[in-house]
């Protein structure tokens, strides 16, 4: 595979977007603290916050802050 | 006591601990911040510290996009993103639901204004692209015409439903966001507008994009 098809389904995707139901920005904030210590304790995160795995896929920034409070919790551990 | 009804305590055992120690921390934030006086503003003084160490955190992890910004001014942006994190924290208490660790959710408070801070500072010398040279950079002609057939084919057919499905603003946003990578708030703070309200247009146009490839259920 040729790094202009990578970078063509890459863009595709972002295009596209995730196609099952996600959260908005506003809901993924206010469930994010949730959603990451589900994450941290190994438990479904995704079933106790259902749609929040496909906004993360469709939203670059809110994605961001995810991994920024997962990493920070797990530093502080 | 029955067989079964003595199983349930031993889940309690391993779980209720945690969570009663969770609760009763969080608790005790509660309780401080909603005082008066000196215990408030040590509580505050406490918080504060917890969220400028997380907005640091954040900083550090956007250091590539703060490149060629002074040590102070990112120190800067630390404090200024602690201090809003503060504000935003102590007015919206009452949303503290005891569902995450107090201090979890407080985290994310001072990550969100750190993470947008930084955004901000890295474009804000950088005009966005006008709409149609954004489209311009479209890479379609340098897929390899055998192999990437079906690719092309999707392609061309988002393309054509770009022009004639999307409107004007839908095609601006989507424009700006995925194929010239603008941040979502840096975007929303040029147009005026807050970052849901642009994801709700990007959800829009995306799921209209769908529908012309067939793979919106």
């Amino acid at each position: 595979m040729t790094d202009s098809h990578r970078d063509t389904e890459r863009l595709l995707a972002g295009l596209l977007g995730p196609s099952g139901p996600e959260l908005t920005c506003e809901q993924c904030f206010e469930l994010l603290d949730v959603y990451v210590e589900h994450e941290l304790a190994g438990e479904n995160a995704d079933r106790r916050v259902p749609g929040m795995r496909e906004h993360l896929r469709g939203c670059p920034a809110c994605a961001e802050e995810h991994e920024s409070l997962r990493d920070l919790l797990r530093q502080l551990a | 006591m029955s067989g079964s009804a003595g199983s349930v305590p031993a889940v309690q055992r391993t779980v209720a601990p945690a969570a009663v120690h969770r609760d009763a921390d969080a608790r005790a934030w509660l309780g401080a911040l909603r005082s008066t006086g000196a215990e408030r503003e040590a509580a505050a003084a406490r918080l504060h510290a917890l969220l400028l160490s997380a907005a640091r955190f954040e900083l550090v992890r956007r250091r590539a996009m703060l490149d060629g910004t002074g040590r102070e001014t990112v120190d800067d942006l630390a404090v200024q993103s602690a201090d809003d994190a503060l504000s935003a924290i102590l007015v919206k208490l009452d949303d503290y639901r005891f569902e995450s660790r107090f201090t979890t959710w407080a985290y994310k408070f001072a990550i969100l204004e750190a993470a947008v801070r930084a955004r901000r500072r890295a474009w804000q010398e950088r005009e966005l692209p006008v709409e149609p040279e954004a489209w311009a950079m479209f890479p379609a002609p340098t897929l390899d015409p055998a192999e990437d057939l079906e690719l092309r084919e999707q392609l061309k057919v988002i393309l054509d439903a770009v022009r004639t499905e999307l409107s004007p603003h839908q095609r601006e946003v989507l424009g700006a966001l995925v194929l010239a990578d603008v941040p979502i708030d840096v975007l929303a703070e040029r147009l005026s507008t807050t970052r849901g309200a642009l994801y709700k247009t990007l959800h829009d146009a995306r799921r209209k994009l769908r529908a012309a490839v067939g793979t919106e259920s």
